[in-house]
C-alpha cells in the first residue's frame, strides 16, 4: 500500500468529509489507484445498514428520504445518502436535483449527502454506487440511503446491494405498475404508496397486493411477504411506520441469515462478483481496443461495407480475449 | 349587432390575397425575406399580412362591445382615458421606514395620490431584521418593517384615509396588512375608510417569484382569510392583486402569463366561494397585475384577451351577476427583464414602448421602470424620467384621445382571438390537473416557464433574436450610471430599534396574543382579528409568521429546471 | 476508463427568489456536459459551502439579484478558506454594480458575469478556467 493510499484510508475511517467526498469523486471518475483504496477499506465495511429507495421519476423518493433522515437522526443514527440521477444521453451532463429536498440537513454533521449521475456508459453506475456505499460504510455511517430512479436494469442492480429495498409508487399508476413490474417489483422488500393524500390510494393498494400475490418467482416469498404502506412524505405521515417496517425486515434478515452481512449470502456474493468481473473485463477490453485504434478501424470497415458486425466481434474477441 | 364582415366579401379577398402572396413569393426568390422566421418575443410566428380573412367570424357585440360593456374587450370603464388618465403609480421603498416616509411626503407634495410600498427581502419572507437570515439584506430592495412602530413611521403625517396605498407583499400579507390597519386605528382612522391593495397572491410565488413561506394549501387559506375580512370590514381594499408580472419575469410567454394568471384567479375565486362567500361580494375587489413586455402588438392583444376572458369566466363559470365582478381591472409594470445593463439609456425607449402598449391595452394604472433598474435601485433622476414617459404618452402623444384605437385592426383582433383560445386551452389542462394547486404540485407551470425561459435565452445567444446593445450594435464604451447607495449602518439601527421595542413591550400580552393567533390557525378560523390584536401588542412580523410556520409547516423550493 | 467530469454547484444565497438566471445557467451547464448540483433557493453561505464540500464540486456559481452579494459573497469566501477548500472556483452573476466587482475579485471570486452575458460565453469560461479538482 502506498503512503497516499494509507493516508486516504485513515482519513476515511476517521470520517473526514473532504476525503470521503474526493474518494467518491475518484470512484465516479474511475481514477487509477482507487481499487487499492477500496481493497484496504473492504475489511472495514459491512457495518452499515443499506436501504435502497427506488421508483419512477417524481413519485417523492427524495422527499421521503429527507423525512427518513429526520427520523433516523432523532433516533440517534448517523446517515449517509447517495442520490443517483440520470445522465443526459445527449450531452453527458446531468442536473442533480435530489439534494434540493434534503438540503436542510446539510449543516448536520451526522449526515453526508452525495449526488451522483448515472453516467453508466461503460459499466459505470452499478459498481461506482456500490463502491460509494462501501466508502460511506467505512466512514462510519450507521444507515445508508440510496435513491435511484427505478427505470432500468442498472437501478435494479443497485438495489440488490441494499439490505432493504423500498419501491415507491403513487396512486393512479395502474398501468405504470404493470410496466415496472418486470423491473423492480420483484426487488421490493417494502412497497410505499406515496402521495396517499391523493385519490385512489386504496385502489392502488389493492392492485399492488394482487400483483405481488401473482408473482411466482419471488425468492423468499413465503417467508417475507412485502408489506405495502400508505405514506404522505411531504406531510411526514406514515414515515415513522415505514421505519418500523424496515426494522422488522432487518430482524427478519438477521433471523434468516444469521447476521446482516449480505456478503455471507453466497447468492449475492456470486452476483456481485460476476458483476464486478463483467465491468472490469469490459472496461479493460474496451480501453485496449480504443487505444490501439482497432475499434475505430472495425467501425470504419463495417460502415463501408467491407466487414459485417458479427465477424468484427469475432476478430476483436479472438485477438484480445479468447 | 352581428357580424362585422359580410360573408360575400371573403371570396374576392381570398382571390386577391392569393395573387398577392404569389407575387410576394416571386419576389422572395430574388430577394428573400429579411428573417427566416418572424416571431414575437414569445416565439409566436407572425404572418406577412392580416386581412378580414383572419377575423372572418368577428361579431361586434359578442367579441368586442363598447367600453364599459360586456365582454369589455375595449375597456372596463365607459369613458376610459377620456374621463381620467390611468393612475401613474411608482414603486418606492428604501432603507428605514423614516427614509421611505420622507420620499412619500415628496411624492404626495408632487401630486401623487397613490403610494406604493416596496419591502426589503427579510420583510417579504416574514423575517425580522434581527434574524440571521436577514443579514446583509435589510433595507436593500425596500423598506424594513418589523413592528407596527415601523408602519406608523412609514405613514407618519400622511393622510391614509384619503390616499390609496399599494403594498407589494405576499407570504406575510395578512400580518403587514394588519399592521397597516393597526397603525391607522392607533391614529384614530377607522378601517372602513382605508383604501389600497395588498398583492397577496401566493400562487404566482410558487409558480414564478419563489417568495414562499407556507405550503400552497395553507397559503391560500390565509389569503381567503384576508378576502373574507376585507369584504366585511375594509370594503375599499383590494385584497388580492392577481399577478402575471412575475410569471413573465420568470421567463414565461405572453400566453402563459395570461393563462396562469387567470387560472390563479379561478383558484382564488373557487376557494372564496368554498369559504361561503358570495362571488359578487368579493370578486369586485379582485384586481390584476400584468407585465408589459417589448412585443408591442402581442402585449396589447394580451390585455384585451385578458379582459374578455375574465368576463366570460366570471359570468359563465362562476355565474356572477354584478357587472363589477366581470371587470378585469389591472395594474401594469413594464418588463424589468426586457431591460439591459448594456447601453442603459436604451432602456428609456424600451420602457416607453412597453408603457404605450399598456396604455393601448387599457390599463388602470402603470409603473414604468427606470433605466437603471437592471443595475440597482433607481436613482431619483431615473425614476423621474420614467414618470415623465407616462406623462408624455398621456398628455402629449394623443394616444389617449380615443378609446381602444387598435380595436378592429385585423392583426390585433386576430391575435386577441388566438391568445384567448390558447390560454383557455392551458386553463383546461390546469383544470384537468385539479386546478392551479394540482398543477403546481405537478410542477406544470414551473416546468413550462423554465422551458420558455431557456428557449428565449438560446435564441438570444444564437442571434435568432436581436437584443440591441447586447448581441447586435454592441459598443465598447461604458456609459456611467449613477448608483444609489444604501448606508450599511442602517442595518444596525434597525436591529437596535427592534430590540428596544421587544424589551419595552408587555411580554404577557405578546405571549397571549400569539397564542390566540395559533389557536385561530389550528381551528381553521379567520386569523385577521387575532393578528391585528397581536401587532397592536407589538408582536413582530416574524413572531406572527413563526406561529404560521409552526402550525402549517414550511415550503421548500422544489427546484424545477 | 478514467475520466474527470466537471462538477459545478449552482447556488442562490439569500432570500431573493428570482431564480430565472440560476435555472437557465444550470441547464446550459448540463447541456455542456457538466454535472450540476442545485441547492435550491434561500440558502445561507454556510449551507452552500457544506454542500459544496460533500459534493466535491469544482466550482460554485452564485446568483444574486438583490444586493445580497455585499454580505453573502464575502461570507462564503471566508467559509471556503476556513474549511480549507479555497481551491473551489467561485464566480457570481446577477445584478452587481460595476464598482463592487473589483472588491469581489480581490476576495477571490474569479469572475462576475453581468446580465446579458451569453450562456456559451459562460460555459466556455468554465471550460477554460475550471479544472476538476484533484486531477494533477
Ligand atoms: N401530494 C403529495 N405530494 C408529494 C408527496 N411526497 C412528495 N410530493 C411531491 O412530489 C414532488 C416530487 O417529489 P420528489 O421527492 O422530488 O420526487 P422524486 O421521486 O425524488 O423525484 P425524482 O428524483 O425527480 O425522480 C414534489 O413536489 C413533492 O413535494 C406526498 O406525500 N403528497
Ligand atoms: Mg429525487
Amino acid at each position: 500500500m502506498t503512503d497516499s493510499t494509507r493516508e486516504i484510508v485513515k482519513k476515511v475511517l476517521e470520517g473526514d468529509i473532504r476525503t470521503v467526498a474526493r474518494l467518491i469523486r475518484d470512484i465516479d471518475d474511475n481514477m487509477p489507484g482507487i481499487r487499492d483504496v477500496l481493497k484496504a477499506l473492504y475489511p472495514h465495511t459491512g457495518k452499515a445498514y443499506v436501504i435502497g429507495i427506488t421508483g419512477a421519476p417524481g413519485v417523492g423518493k427524495s422527499t421521503l428520504v429527507d423525512q427518513m433522515i429526520k427520523h433516523l437522526r432523532q433516533k440517534g443514527y448517523t446517515v449517509g445518502v447517495l442520490a443517483v440521477d440520470p445522465t443526459s444521453p445527449f450531452t453527458g451532463g446531468a442536473i442533480l436535483g435530489d439534494r434540493v429536498r434534503m438540503q436542510r440537513h446539510s449543516m448536520d454533521k451526522g449526515v453526508f449527502i452525495r449526488s451522483m449521475a448515472t453516467r453508466g456508459q461503460f459499466g459505470g453506475i452499478t459498481q461506482a454506487t456500490r463502491s460509494a456505499i462501501d466508502v460511506l460504510d467505512a466512514m462510519g455511517k450507521d444507515i445508508i440511503l440510496v435513491e435511484t430512479v427505478g427505470v432500468g436494469q442498472d437501478e435494479v442492480d443497485i438495489v440488490k446491494t441494499a439490505h432493504t429495498t423500498i419501491v415507491v409508487v403513487i396512486p393512479g399508476m395502474g398501468d405504470d405498475i404493470q410496466a415496472i413490474k418486470a423491473g423492480i417489483l420483484e426487488v421490493g422488500d417494502i412497497f410505499v404508496i406515496n402521495k396517499a393524500d391523493r385519490d385512489g390510494a386504496d385502489r392502488t393498494l389493492m392492485d399492488l397486493r394482487m400483483m405481488l400475490e401473482m408473482e411466482t418467482d419471488r425468492e423468499r416469498r413465503d417467508e417475507w411477504a412485502p408489506p405495502i404502506l400508505k405514506v404522505q412524505a411531504v406531510f411526514d405521515i406514515g414515515v415513522e411506520e415505514l421505519l418500523e417496517t424496515i426494522e422488522r425486515h432487518r430482524s427478519y434478515i438477521i433471523e434468516r441469515y444469521g447476521d446482516l452481512k449480505l456478503r455471507s449470502d453466497p447468492k449475492r456474493v456470486k452476483e456481485s462478483l460476476i458483476q464486478m468481473l463483467k465491468d472490469r473485463l469490459f472496461e479493460t477490453f474496451l480501453e485496449r481496443i480504443s487505444k490501439s485504434g482497432e475499434l475505430e478501424r472495425r467501425v470504419d470497415e463495417i460502415s463501408k461495407g467491407i466487414l459485417d458486425p458479427y465477424s468484427a466481434c469475432d476478430i476483436l474477441l479472438k485477438e484480445h480475449v479468447v | 349587432m352581428g357580424k362585422v364582415f359580410n360573408e360575400s366579401v371573403f371570396k374576392d379577398i381570398e382571390e386577391a390575397q392569393r395573387e398577392w402572396e404569389a407575387k410576394f413569393d416571386q419576389l422572395c426568390e430574388r430577394a428573400p425575406e429579411r428573417l427566416k422566421r418572424f416571431i414575437t418575443v414569445s416565439n409566436r410566428e407572425i404572418k406577412r399580412i392580416y386581412t378580414p380573412l383572419d377575423v372572418k367570424d368577428l361579431d361586434y357585440g359578442r367579441d368586442l362591445g363598447f367600453p364599459g360593456e360586456y365582454p369589455y374587450t375595449r375597456g372596463v370603464q365607459t369613458s376610459m382615458y377620456r374621463g381620467r388618465l390611468w393612475t401613474m403609480r411608482m414603486f418606492a421603498g428604501l432603507g428605514t421606514a423614516k427614509d421611505t416616509n420622507r420620499r412619500f411626503h415628496l411624492l404626495v407634495r408632487a401630486g401623487q395620490t397613490g403610494l406604493s410600498v416596496a419591502f426589503d427581502m427579510p420583510t417579504l419572507m416574514g423575517y425580522d431584521s434581527d434574524s440571521p437570515k436577514a443579514k446583509g439584506e435589510i433595507g436593500r430592495c425596500g423598506v424594513a418593517i418589523d413592528t407596527v412602530k415601523d408602519m406608523e413611521e412609514l405613514f407618519d403625517g400622511l393622510p391614509v384615509d384619503r390616499l390609496t396605498t399599494s403594498m407589494t407583499i405576499n407570504p406575510p400579507a395578512s400580518v403587514i396588512w394588519a399592521m397597516y390597519i393597526a397603525a391607522a386605528e392607533n391614529r384614530g382612522i377607522p378601517r372602513h375608510l382605508l383604501g389600497g391593495t395588498i398583492q397577496n397572491d401566493m400562487l404566482k410565488e410558487f409558480i414564478a417569484q419563489k417568495t414562499f413561506m407556507l405550503p400552497p394549501v395553507p397559503s391560500v387559506k390565509l389569503i381567503i382569510d384576508t378576502v373574507e375580512f376585507g369584504t366585511r370590514q375594509v370594503p375599499k381594499w383590494n385584497t388580492i392583486s392577481i399577478s402575471g408580472y412575475h410569471i413573465r419575469e420568470a421567463g414565461s410567454t405572453a400566453v402563459q402569463e395570461l393563462a396562469f394568471t387567470l387560472a390563479d384567479g379561478i383558484a382564488y375565486t373557487e376557494a372564496a366561494i368554498e369559504r361561503g362567500l358570495d362571488v359578487d361580494e368579493f370578486a369586485p375587489r379582485f384586481s390584476f397585475f400584468f407585465n408589459s413586455h417589448i412585443d408591442f402588438f402581442e402585449e396589447i392583444a394580451k390585455f384585451r384577451a385578458a379582459r374578455r376572458m375574465w368576463a366570460k369566466i366570471m359570468k359563465d363559470r362562476f355565474k356572477a351577476k354584478n357587472p363589477r365582478s366581470w371587470w378585469l381591472r389591472f395594474h401594469t409594470q413594464t418588463a424589468g427583464c426586457s431591460l439591459t445593463a448594456q447601453q442603459p439609456y436604451n432602456n428609456i425607449v424600451r420602457t416607453a414602448l412597453e408603457a404605450l402598449a399598456a396604455v393601448l391595452g387599457g390599463t388602470q394604472s402603470l409603473h414604468t421602470n427606470s433605466l437603471d433598474e437592471v443595475l440597482a435601485l433607481p436613482t431619483e433622476e431615473a425614476a423621474t424620467i420614467a414618470l415623465r414617459t407616462q406623462q408624455i404618452i398621456g398628455e402629449e402623444s394623443g394616444v389617449a384621445n380615443t378609446i381602444d384605437p387598435l380595436g378592429g385592426s385585423y392583426f390585433v383582433e386576430a391575435l386577441t382571438n388566438q391568445m384567448e383560445e390558447e390560454a383557455f386551452e392551458i386553463i383546461r389542462k390546469i383544470d384537468e390537473m385539479g386546478g392551479m394547486l394540482g398543477a403546481i404540485e405537478k410542477h406544470y407551470p414551473q416546468q413550462e416557464i423554465a422551458d420558455s425561459a431557456y428557449r428565449y435565452q438560446l435564441q438570444i445567444d444564437s442571434g435568432e433574436r436581436t437584443l440591441v446593445g447586447v448581441n447586435k450594435y454592441v459598443t465598447e464604451e461604458e456609459i456611467p450610471v449613477e448608483i444609489l447607495e444604501i448606508d450599511d449602518a442602517l442595518e444596525k439601527l434597525q436591529v437596535e430599534k427592534l430590540h428596544r421595542i421587544k424589551e419595552e413591550r408587555d411580554q404577557a400580552k405578546v405571549r397571549e396574543s400569539l397564542e390566540r393567533v395559533g389557536e385561530a390557525c389550528e381551528k381553521g378560523l379567520n386569523v385577521m382579528e387575532p393578528v391585528i390584536e397581536a401587532v397592536k401588542n407589538y408582536c413582530t412580523l416574524q413572531e406572527v409568521c413563526d406561529v404560521y410556520r409552526k402550525v402549517y409547516g414550511t415550503y421548500r423550493d422544489p427546484g424545477i429546471f | 476508463m478514467a475520466e474527470r467530469r466537471i462538477r459545478v454547484m449552482v447556488a442562490k444565497p439569500g432570500l431573493d427568489g428570482h431564480d430565472r438566471g440560476a435555472r437557465v445557467i444550470a441547464r446550459a451547464f448540463r447541456d455542456a456536459g457538466f454535472e450540476v448540483v442545485y441547492t435550491g433557493l434561500h440558502q445561507t453561505p454556510e449551507e452552500i459551502v457544506e454542500a459544496a464540500i460533500q459534493e466535491d464540486v469544482d466550482m460554485i456559481g452564485l446568483s444574486s439579484l438583490a444586493g445580497a452579494h455585499r454580505f453573502l459573497f464575502p461570507r462564503l469566501m471566508e467559509l471556503l478558506k476556513e474549511k480549507g477548500v479555497e481551491d473551489i472556483v467561485v464566480c457570481g452573476g446577477g445584478i452587481i454594480p460595476k464598482d463592487d466587482i473589483p472588491k469581489l475579485k480581490e476576495m477571490g471570486i474569479k469572475e462576475i458575469f453581468t446580465p446579458g452575458t451569453p450562456l456559451n460565453q459562460i460555459v466556455e469560461w468554465v471550460k477554460e478556467n475550471v479544472k476538476p479538482r484533484g486531477s494533477g
